[in-house]
């Protein structure tokens, strides 16, 4: 191999990178809005399969992407709704309601989509307009000849479907609102001390649901991409763990939006590892098999919710209901 | 309940606040039965009453944490309603809770501006608030670093952000809630100095206490609350602390221990250079070395937190650690399996923890069931290897609430349905009637009543009498006055310095508890 083949590589690595990543990122930011202020989702995954199912439904009927988006996020945030009136409103177990929530997903779209399309649970493929396409940034084509940084730019950060920028994007709005501005204070007061912020008169209640909601927004985001942008259709359990791997990011991550797009950076990688060299030869003695690649971002999933990695500290109001005290 | 008449200097000026009829009940509970109040503004006005009178409950209607059922407010004369905190706010009411509710992994500065923010952009809110800090800090000698965590700070720094945050939203009345329990002597000095000055400035401040001493010193008026009434209102000039103990039990009390010399025998409890580093690696107690007599009351005092409830912990067999600890000259162990809560009770060591509704009970456990922990072995609870012998339990546990005087005398009552004082009834009277030759009591009197007090300290007293060594752990100064013999003092794990209590007095036992060795003391 020479050293364009080399270069060539990489940035086939780091292409596929970016398109993996873009999915988890977005569904690290839902769980993170979510758990700084104090309300733990476990449920990013069926809000993600929820979300990925409506999109495909409606991009197919409609013909019209957006509005597979739009029904995906309406979807994902009816969800978040379920979730927060369970454990806001009644103060019920946090990780029970996200694992309803789950199975709810994981079970509704396969019935439905089997009753309305007759293919197993699959939705048709999209096609044309109803299908998200790459889009081109400006003077790609132009810069392509500029050696080095012209094929990056071209070819690594150009061409990506329109959710990867959003998800992208969303990394610097998300610390912007939680440390630049009053609704982030708070967000992040009322994770660790919701009586704080009883206490100076701002309503728990109504900050914890506004996160939960920003969440559903961000997990329909990303299950959105998962049936249009990804995949061209629904497929049972398309989700594949991504929620949890989200979560697992989030904690490595420390609950910081800079940190969760280099985890979820790190998780796409492995990913890409694996689809491109699914069997990696070690200096000619044996090959590594390609199960256990695709084992990987699972496997660094265990590895960090074991607490391998460094001593996370979660919000310290996490998981707890409000409850007024006496 | 004329507080305004009484107030010569302001006759014409309306009372800070009013409250009139005000009730309140948590079911059938009547927490707060037709109160009224009425405070001149620019006072310092104290609320004294047992625990469970209703004192909290009356302040939390007047922040806006509950509804009142019945009654009306005035503030300045105006009628305020306060359907929540917001409006409390609004009508210029800030309130320091016995528990501040801050948040710890935030500045001071965020702290501060947390809901009070000028607009949707922290910046702007942020670099008004770091102006007004030193205005204020200036103003009423509130020093405190606005860019400091929360966390890194002195209890007593942290109660100055919770008054900080008052005033940034232009508090006038002030509202406290037990706000010297978790400070030093010099601290609550401090605190007092900076009421002081808060009501030159013409601020009302609302002071709630238990502490009878606080009241006489630091109050212009005073209010007493017992069974969810205010049973009187008088100036502070023209009352005494056995007066107001009286009025807030109903009876006679008696405020200082009546107790006889001490008759130290030999040395029975003997601790040496005991260790201990907790799971965060921090080291908890540096070197502790003491001994307690047979027949004498050591206590140990310090502010909470400086080792006291480790040092507990591992003599109770709760805690591994270091060192040696020697009963009648045996040595026990300090870590293994042979280091535990009943062991250390079948050796004589009976331990009243600090922590009653952690440590010493078993809230949705009935009364009898309680009893029996830490000696469920004995033959006389048990039928056999397998089975307990439950009437054996319920019989002796009835028959130690008659000798406790513990209500309502019921075994079968669920601990969490006993007040705090019958709760620490129902401890000390199973760690006492096995007549140990050692106990440990943390904090006997936190949380329970002035004639719950009473009580607890005659029984420990008695059993000192019996010749048992006692050590009592306790983070109230007047308690370790009137109730040890010899005292020591803890500091950031280590021992200060020891004295014998009649010889010694607050301030040079507040040197120690701020750090000041006891030779320099």
């Amino acid at each position: 191999m020479d050293i364009t083949d080399i270069f060539l590589q990489l940035m086939l690595t780091a292409d596929m990178t970016i398109r993996l990543s873009a999915v988890l990122t977005l569904a690290c930011l839902a769980g993170l809005f979510s758990e700084r202020a104090g309300i733990f989702d476990i449920g990013l995954e069926g809000k993600m399969l929820f979300s990925a199912f409506l999109s495909a439904t409606v991009a197919y009927e409609s013909g019209n992407v957006w509005l597979g988006v739009l029904a995906g996020i309406a979807g994902s945030m009816v969800f978040s709704l379920i979730h927060g009136l369970a454990s806001i409103t009644f103060r019920g177990n946090q990780l029970i309601s996200g694992v309803a929530l789950n199975f709810l997903a994981s079970g509704l779209t396969v019935v439905v989509g089997n009753a309305w399309y007759h293919q197993g649970g699959r939705t048709p493929t999209l096609s044309g307009a109803a299908r998200f396409h790459e889009i081109t940034l400006p003077f790609a084509d132009l810069l392509r000849d500029v050696p080095f940084l012209g094929p990056i730019y071209a070819d690594v950060i150009s061409g990506h479907k329109p959710i990867v920028y959003i998800a992208f994007a969303a990394v610097p709005l998300t610390w912007w609102i939680l440390y630049r501005t009053r609704f982030g204070l708070r967000l992040r007061a009322v994770g660790e001390n919701p009586e704080s912020v009883d206490t100076a008169g701002i309503s728990v209640v109504r900050l914890r649901f506004t996160a939960v909601m920003i969440a559903g927004v961000l997990c329909g985001i990303a299950g959105a991409y998962l049936s249009t942008s990804q995949a061209a259709g629904f497929g049972r359990e398309m989700s594949a763990g991504r929620g949890y791997i989200a979560l697992a990011a989030l904690i490595f991550a420390k609950w910081r939006p800079f940190y969760a797009l280099g985890a979820t950076l790190l998780f796409g990688l492995l990913g890409a590892i694996s689809n491109l060299y699914p069997n990696i030869n070690v200096f000619g003695l044996f090959d590594i098999p390609v199960q256990f690649t695709q084992a990987l971002p699972y496997i660094l999933t265990v590895v960090i919710l074991a607490g391998f990695v460094g001593k996370a500290v979660p919000p310290r109001a996490g998981g707890e209901p409000y409850v007024k005290e006496r | 309940m004329t507080g305004e008449k009484q107030q010569g200097r302001q006759e014409t000026a309306a009372p800070a606040i009013e409250l009139k009829g005000i009730s309140k009940a948590f079911g059938p509970v009547q927490a707060n039965r037709d109160i009224s109040l009425s405070v001149a503004k620019g006072t310092i006005h104290g609320i004294v009453g047992e625990n469970g009178a209703g004192k909290s409950t009356l302040m939390s209607i007047l922040y806006g944490f509950y509804k009142a059922d019945a009654g009306e407010i005035y503030i300045n004369g105006q009628r305020t309603p306060i359907p929540d905190s917001q409006a409390a706010i609004a009508a210029g009411i800030g309130m320091v809770f016995q528990h501040f509710k801050l948040v710890e992994n935030f500045t001071v500065l965020e702290n501060v501006v947390l809901g009070a923010e000028d607009g949707a952009l922290l910046r702007p809110s942020l670099a008004k608030a770091r102006k007004t800090l030193v205005q204020l800090a200036h103003e009423y000698e509130l020093e405190v670093d606005p860019d400091a965590v929360i966390e890194e700070l002195s209890v007593g720094h942290q109660q100055r952000v919770e008054i900080l945050k008052a005033l940034y939203r232009s508090a006038d009345i002030l509202i406290l809630d037990e706000p010297t329990g978790v400070l030093t002597p010099s601290e609550a000095d401090h605190l007092f100095r900076i009421l002081k000055n808060l009501r030159a400035q013409g601020k009302t401040i609302i002071l709630i206490t238990h502490k009878l001493r606080e009241i006489m010193e630091a109050t212009d008026t005073v209010s007493v609350m017992r069974q969810g009434q205010m049973t009187a209102t008088m100036k502070t000039r023209d009352t005494s602390p056995q007066k107001l103990a009286e009025l807030m039990v109903g009876r006679k009390v008696l405020l200082r221990v009546d107790k006889k010399p001490a008759k130290p025998g030999k040395p029975v409890l003997r601790v040496e250079n005991l260790r201990l580093t907790d799971s965060a690696g921090v080291e908890r107690l540096k070197g502790i070395s003491f001994e307690v007599r047979a027949g004498e009351i050591l206590g140990i005092a310090g502010v909470a937190g400086n080792g006291q409830s480790e040092l507990l912990d591992v003599l109770g067999g709760i805690s591994p650690a270091e060192g040696r600890i020697t009963l009648h000259d045996r040595p026990l162990p300090l870590a293994g399996r042979h280091a535990n809560g009943q062991a250390r009770r079948s050796d004589g060591i009976a331990h009243v923890p600090e922590d009653r509704q952690r440590l010493g009970l078993i809230m949705d456990f009935m009364a009898w069931e309680n009893m029996c922990f830490g000696y469920h072995n004995d033959p006389k609870y048990n039928k056999g290897p397998l089975m307990m012998d439950n009437p054996a339990i319920l019989d002796d546990t009835a028959e130690k609430m008659q000798r406790f005087d513990i209500r309502p005398p019921n075994p079968r009552l669920r601990a969490e349905s006993f007040s705090g004082g019958n709760q620490q009834k129902l401890v000390l009277a199973r760690e006492i009637e096995r007549n140990p030759e050692v106990l440990l009591v943390g904090q006997p009197t936190r949380g329970v009543d002035i004639g719950a007090i009473e009580f607890i300290h005659q029984q420990i007293v008695a059993l000192r009498d019996a010749g048992k060594a006692i050590l009592l752990v306790s983070v109230e100064l007047e308690e370790i006055l009137s109730l040890t013999d010899r005292v020591a003092v803890m500091f950031d794990g280590r021992i200060m310095g020891e004295r014998i209590t009649s010889e010694t007095d607050e301030k040079e036992l507040g040197l120690m508890m701020a750090g000041v060795s006891g030779e320099a003391a």
